[in-house]
Formats: structure tokens, sequence, C-alpha cells
């Protein structure tokens, strides 16, 4: 099917593509619920391009707006349909540098997969999956789009290696300026390596795409904690950054203030996989880094991060693990393939549930958790309804371990050690454009809007990039030059008159 | 999975025994040696499969572009940092200088207490104060007189200086606070106090400034993972308000720091390091050196 090739295209109907989403191939749940590889396989071509087949093609392209970084969705897809593999990468890396990690973490279900038209009367089609099997055939076939970039002399400082800080060195080093990232890790990737698990989002994923930046020009410098090792200000003022980006994320773990916890075995999402993901401590005595992973663990929260960690634990030999929330599956904020998997790995959900103490055994060990159901009452701020506890309706569950996964707060170093104006959260307060109260100054991801996605992060860098260019008075390489396929109409000096005014960049073949 | 670019590694430039257990390190980095103030730490490691371990700043030098570690062979990576580091190595991973500097006010006269290891880190406070104009007392204490060391440096920068051992076998018999309570009667107008030590020494020292009602700063040393605020490891209780030391700390209030839970939660991965330790002891048959397996400095 769909066999018309050239300008006239035939108009595709929503009978004429195949019905059914072409399914990944997963790990079976039994056996994954036991190691660490990657769930989903992804695509093999011939899924790739049965699905991209059941794209419409339609005028309105719901997608691409609904896209966080305005990936040209129906265009790749059409690239993949022609069998032009490394056209569908040339395509999505237009907007977004990392589609091997977008393909695997965005929730695609409330962006680009939310608004697909063929998702009226079908499923939508599955362009998570197509964009990880682009980003992922690009990395096995070494493809990476290194532009001959033009230096604009500027220098940008970018603070922390994560996805916002990722997306916005792209941009910059594109724009020809000479980019450094400061992470305070030991190694770059941010949440991406420390706290997605490598069987969501495998860590030499991470690494090949930053080995595209590194490409790029773009130098990242580990072991640095800014703002105390040098401060935001030193940065402008010393160092010679002509522009700076904060993208340091929220980081400061939220608890509950319920009793006991500060018992041995309670413990924040991000410490569980920090220590099991970025310090290997699922390979502890091989690594040093010790993890001590419970027998009965309970989780509190369902967002990506307590599915991650539910997950981990099963991984290292728990059972049962038991995820606590406190309103109903509807409202977990979690993407939904992650609670699908979940549930078919085992992992036993109390939805309506909320702790209201940590029990504590002998040692100051955790031995349980006291929780009260709950009932939904009117919607709150956020839209969601209010959870109610309902009177009389308390348990426990017997639990050695309790992981916090309930979101984050702002972390502090930034604000402690420059000038920068915070909002009354802590968080760091920006125009809309992205611009903090320093002028060069730029922030964006989580240490401005609190706790969200990875795509959402990138969207900010690219946002603040855009910022920036203009702030430095840089050209705006986010429209790029197209050679008309009917060649060249008027040329002056044998440039195309129409390029005039675009930068020069040469793209290897 | 390692990134595989070339490690930038931090260089080790001098190396000292103090003891069987105590060892200095001295390691370029310059920059870092130029941000560092008193009060502050690093996070370490050694090597590529190691841990992240946090260790308190003893003193930097900013024309040698230097800073000096001061590690307590307790553990397994302390104990193989001690058995492997020698002059010319690089460590893996050393970020910092971490956590809010301490306060050096107004006071006019200040007791600096160090216990055991917490010596070295009470040392850049105490040449802090000096040069603030304080009268500096120094109280120094050892189990005994083979394990004294820096008595010089603090010679140099405190106006009075109290050592004591347990077995008297150097300065006066007796802990930390006794030395502090000779000093609390020869000086009633001392304003301020600071103790560094393990958190038994630290609660002991709160408890003899409290009924004089001398403000007693204390350094915390919790589990840490990564040191900026984002894992929460190092929670303690300040109060009735929780706080993580790393972001919020290291320095807090000793009347209102509840030691018990910080000794509680030292407890947490006890058996995995006695493991570890194990394990060590067998992979290099080294003899067993005595020491608790508490957190790192």
């Amino acid at each position: 099917m769909g066999t018309a090739t050239g300008p006239q295209k035939k108009k595709k109907t929503i009978r004429m593509i195949p019905q059914a989403r072409t399914p990944a191939h997963e790990q079976d749940p039994q056996v994954r619920a036991r190691n660490f590889e990657e769930v989903n396989c992804g695509y093999l071509v011939e899924d790739a391009q049965l699905e991209a087949e059941r794209c419409l093609m339609c005028p309105e392209q719901p997608c691409v707006s609904g896209c966080p970084v305005n990936i040209a969705i129906p265009d790749f897809i059409q690239r993949i349909v022609e069998r032009d593999f490394r056209g569908a990468y040339d395509v999505i890396t237009t907007s977004n540098l990392l589609p091997s990690v977008c393909g695997r973490v965005c929730p695609q279900e409330n962006q680009c997969e939310g608004v697909c038209t063929v998702g009226e009367s079908l499923e939508p089609v599955a362009i998570g999956r197509l964009e990880r099997w682009v980003g992922d055939l690009a990395i096995r076939e070494g493809w990476s789009n290194v532009p001959y970039i033009e230096p604009s002399g500027f220098r940008v400082g970018i603070v922390g290696s994560g996805p916002a800080g990722m997306a916005c060195a792209a941009d910059m080093a594109k724009a020809g300026c000479e980019v450094t990232v400061y992470e305070a890790f030991h190694e770059a990737g941010g949440v991406l390596k420390y706290g997605i698990p490598d069987f969501r989002l495998p860590n030499s994923i991470v690494d090949a795409e930053i080995r595209k930046l590194e490409q790029l020009g773009v130098r990242f410098e580990c072991n640095t904690l800014v703002g105390r090792l040098f401060t935001i200000e030193q940065m402008v003022d010393e160092m010679g950054f002509h522009a700076v980006f904060i993208g340091t994320g929220a980081g400061y773990p939220s608890f509950s203030g319920i009793p006991g916890e500060s018992l041995n075995g309670v413990l924040s999402a991000n410490e569980l996989l920090t220590r099991c993901n970025l310090m290997h401590g699922r390979e502890f005595p091989n690594y040093d880094t010790p993890l001590q992973p419970g027998k009965h663990v309970v989780v509190i929260g369902a967002g990506n991060t307590a599915m991650d960690a539910l997950r981990v634990c099963l991984r290292l030999g728990a059972e049962p693990v038991t995820c606590l929330y406190r309103r109903s599956r509807a409202e977990a904020p979690a993407r939904a393939e992650e609670i699908h998997h979940a549930e078919e790995e085992g992992i036993r959900f109390h939805w309506l549930a909320s702790p209201i103490e940590i029990l504590d055994g002998p040692d100051k060990n955790v031995r349980g958790i006291r929780c009260v159901r709950m009932t939904l009452g009117e919607p709150d701020e956020s839209g969601r309804r209010r959870p109610v506890p309902e009177p009389g309706s308390e348990f426990e569950l017997e639990a050695d371990m309790v992981v916090y996964a309930i979101g984050t707060n702002a972390n502090p170093i930034i604000g402690q050690t420059s000038r920068l104006k915070l909002d009354r959260r802590g968080y760091i307060a920006t125009d809309e454009n992205l611009a903090t109260s320093i002028p060069g100054v730029y922030a964006g991801g989580d240490i401005v809007t609190g706790a969200a996605t990875v795509i959402e992060a990138m969207g900010a860098g690219r946002r603040a990039a855009r910022s920036m260019k203009a702030w430095l008075g840089l050209r705006d390489t986010d429209h790029i030059y197209q050679e008309r396929p009917d060649g060249a109409v008027a040329t002056l000096f044998g440039i195309e008159r129409a390029e005039h005014g675009y930068a020069r960049v040469r793209l290897p073949r | 999975m390692t990134t595989d670019r070339p490690a930038t590694g931090y260089e080790i430039v001098a190396r000292q025994d103090f003891s069987d257990v105590t060892f200095l390190l001295e390691v370029r980095h310059p920059m870092l040696a130029k941000a560092a103030r008193a009060g502050q730490f690093v996070i370490v490691m050694a090597s590529a499969h190691g841990e992240r371990i946090p260790l308190t700043i003893a003193d930097y030098d900013r024309d040698r572009g230097t800073i000096t570690l001061v590690i307590q062979a307790v553990g397994k990576t302390t104990r193989e940092m001690q058995r492997d580091l020698k002059v010319g190595d690089q460590l893996v991973a050393l970020v910092g200088p971490m956590g809010i500097p301490s306060h050096i006010g107004k006071a006019r006269k200040v007791l600096c207490v160090g216990g055991g290891l917490g010596v070295a880190p009470v040392f850049p406070q105490a040449r802090a104060w000096k040069e603030s104009g304080a009268y500096v007392i120094g109280v120094l204490g050892f189990r005994n007189k083979d394990l004294v060391f820096w008595d010089d440096k603090f010679a140099a920068c405190c106006d009075e200086l109290i050592v004591c051992t347990d077995d008297g076998s150097a300065g006066i018999k007796g802990l930390v606070t006794e030395g502090m309570r000779q000093a609390i009667a020869r000086h009633p107008d001392i304003e301020e106090c600071v103790a560094i030590g393990p958190p038994i020494m630290m609660k002991g020292c709160a408890e003899a400034t409290r009924p004089h009602r001398i403000k007693t700063m204390v350094s915390l040393n919790p589990v840490m993972v990564d040191g900026t605020g984002m894992c929460g490891g190092c929670r303690v209780k300040i109060g009735e308000v929780v706080k993580f030391a790393c972001v919020d700390g290291p320095d807090f209030d000793g009347h209102l720091v509840d030691f018990d839970d910080l000794m509680f939660r030292l407890q947490r991965y006890r058996e995995t390091e006695q493991q570890a330790s194990r394990r060590f002891d067998e992979n290099c048959r080294m003899r067993t050196i005595p020491g608790d397996a508490g957190g790192a400095a």
C-alpha cells in the first residue's frame, strides 16, 4: 500500500492505513523483572516502515505543535516511508539532537501522540518509537550531523549537563559559540545518567549523544560545582563568558514530614537511583558504593521517578514492591507505558492511599508503614481532584525500605551564592524569554519551573538558546536554509540569492 | 558505563602519615584552593569504581594552588586510599568546595575544639578566627601521644593551646571536654565555641557549653552521595527542622542538633561496609586496622 510516489501523492485516509499500532518488541515481564537490560527493545526496520505508513500526512500537523521542540514529525515519518532513513535523521536533528533519548523518555501520550489525527479514531501513530528507531540507527551507523560552523567569537557557559543544558549547548554550538558545560558529578548527563535507569535509557545511549555534542565542539567539565567553585557573577565578570545558561535542575528531594522519616531505610528516590545507576551500587562490591536494598519496599508517589524506583528495587530482588499514591491511576503523572510496564512486572499498586507514619523496628530500621485510604474530592488548583482521607480506613504495610518519590524543591546552591532574583519558592525567576535578573544570564528547566519532564527541560534549553542568540546578536540558526529542489533561480557570485543572510554551513554527506 | 575521554585527574603533590591510621594528602587544584573557605568540604573519588566520600578541607594554600585533606583509614575506601595513593598519583574526582563556609563573626574570644580526626578541619577555623582578631583557645584531643598531629600548626595560630589525651601520654589526661572545662573556668568571657570530631564528642562539647550559654557550632558528617543537595541522604534534625548537611550546612548550632539521630543514621551502611572491609582484607591479606566503620571525616 501507499505506493504512490512523486509530487502527486494520493491523499491517505484512515481506512487505508494499517489499523493496529505496530507493537514494539519487549522483554518478557518475568525475565526483565530480574535484569537491567532495556525493557523495550524497539522496532526493527520492517516495524518502523509499517508504523510509518500509519501517518496520514494530515495538513494540520497537530503533532508538530504538540512537540515541545517542534520536530517536523510528518516530514521525518515520510522519509522513513521513502526508506530515506538518513533523511529522517536529518529532519529530526534539525530540532532535536537527542532522538534516542527523547524517543524513550518523552511522555508522548500527552504531547505529539496525544494530538495525533489518527488517534481520533484509532491508536495514534507511535511517533516516539519511530523517533527512537531513527536515533538508534544513527548511533549504530555512526551518523552525525556535524556542520561546518563559523566561529562567532562568543563564549557561552552552561551550568548543568542534564537535558536543559545539553539542548542549550547544542543550539549555541551550532550558532558558532564556544560552549563549556559544567557538571558537578564526575560524569556528564545529569538526570539522564543518575536518574533514569538503564532498562529505560541505557547510559551508553546517553554517552553516544554526549559524544555528538562534543563533535559540535562542546566542552564538558565535570567535577565542577558552580556557585561554590566560582559564582555565576564570576563567569560573567572574570571568566569571559558572554552569556550563561543555568540548567541545574530542581535537585532537593521532598519528604512529607510524617513521623519516622529519619529511620534507616527511608531515602529519596534520587538517592536510590543515583546509588544504583551512576555509582553502580547494584554491582557492589565490585563498585564501592553500597545500596543495601530492602526486601519489602514501599515507594511513595506515582511519577516517572517513582516507577523507576519501583522497578529498580524489583530488579534488585525485592519482593513485594509496592507503590502508594494518594490519587487514582488516572491522575498518576508517570508515562502511561511506564505504569503499564510496572504492572506487567508485578509491582503492587495501592491507589488512593497515603502514608501517615513510618513505623520503626529494632535498631531504628524501618519495620512498616501506616497508611490511610483516600477519596477524591473537588479539583484543586492543579486541576486534579484533591484527595481526602477516609476516616477509620487506616492500614499497615510491612516494609524495610521506604522510598520517597514525591517531587523536589529548588536546589539552594545558586541562590546562596549569587544575587540572582529567585521566586518565592526559591526557583530562579525569569521573564518569558528565560532571562534572569542578571543581564546575559538565562535559566531554564526544573530550576525555573520545578520538577517537569526531560523534553520540557530540553524545550526550555532551546528557548533560552534562542534568547541568548538574540541577546548576543547572532542570527537564528533554527531557521535552516534549504536548497531549492528545482535549482537556483537567481544567483549572485555563484551564491543563490535566497541564501543571502544565512550562515554558510557545510553538512558532510 | 563511563565516557571514554581521558580522565582528568587531580594530582597528589604531598603525603604525610601521622600514624598507622591517619594520613594527609595535599592535592593540586588551584581553582579550588582559591575558592575554599574555612568549614567547607570536598567530595573525593579515588578510583573509577570507587565511592564518593566527603572530606572536610583541612587546609588550603592559594599560592601553591593546593588543598590538604586529612584522612582516617576506617572503611574499605579510606584504607584502600591509605594503601595505594602516593605522591604523583591522581584522584579520579575531586569536587568542591561544598557547603556554606563557617561564619566567622565578631566574637572576641573563641574556643576551637578538635577531637581525633576533627583536629584537621577545625584548623582553618582557628586560623580564620585568629585572622579576625579574636583571642583563640585551641583544645585538641587524641587517644594517645602517638596520634598527636598538627599541635605545632595550632600553636602558631592559637593564643592558648590545650592538648588532651585519653591516657595522659601527652598534655592533660582526659577527653576534650576536660580541656574545655579548664578553658571555660579560666576564661568566663568565651563568646563562641567551634567543635569538630566524632558525633559523640561533638555531643559532649555541646553539653559542656550549654550551661554556660556559649554559642557552639559543630560540623556534621552524615552519609552523602552527591554533596549538592540532590540525594537527601545527609538529612539531619536541627531542632524540629530537617536540614541537608551538604547544602544547608555542614555547620549547625550544636545545641539544636539531634546527635542520636545522626549517630543512628551513620550506621545505615554498616553491614555493607563491613562486608567490603572483609573482602578488602581477604584480597590484600593486609592486617586489620582497628577503628569503627562510621562515615569518613
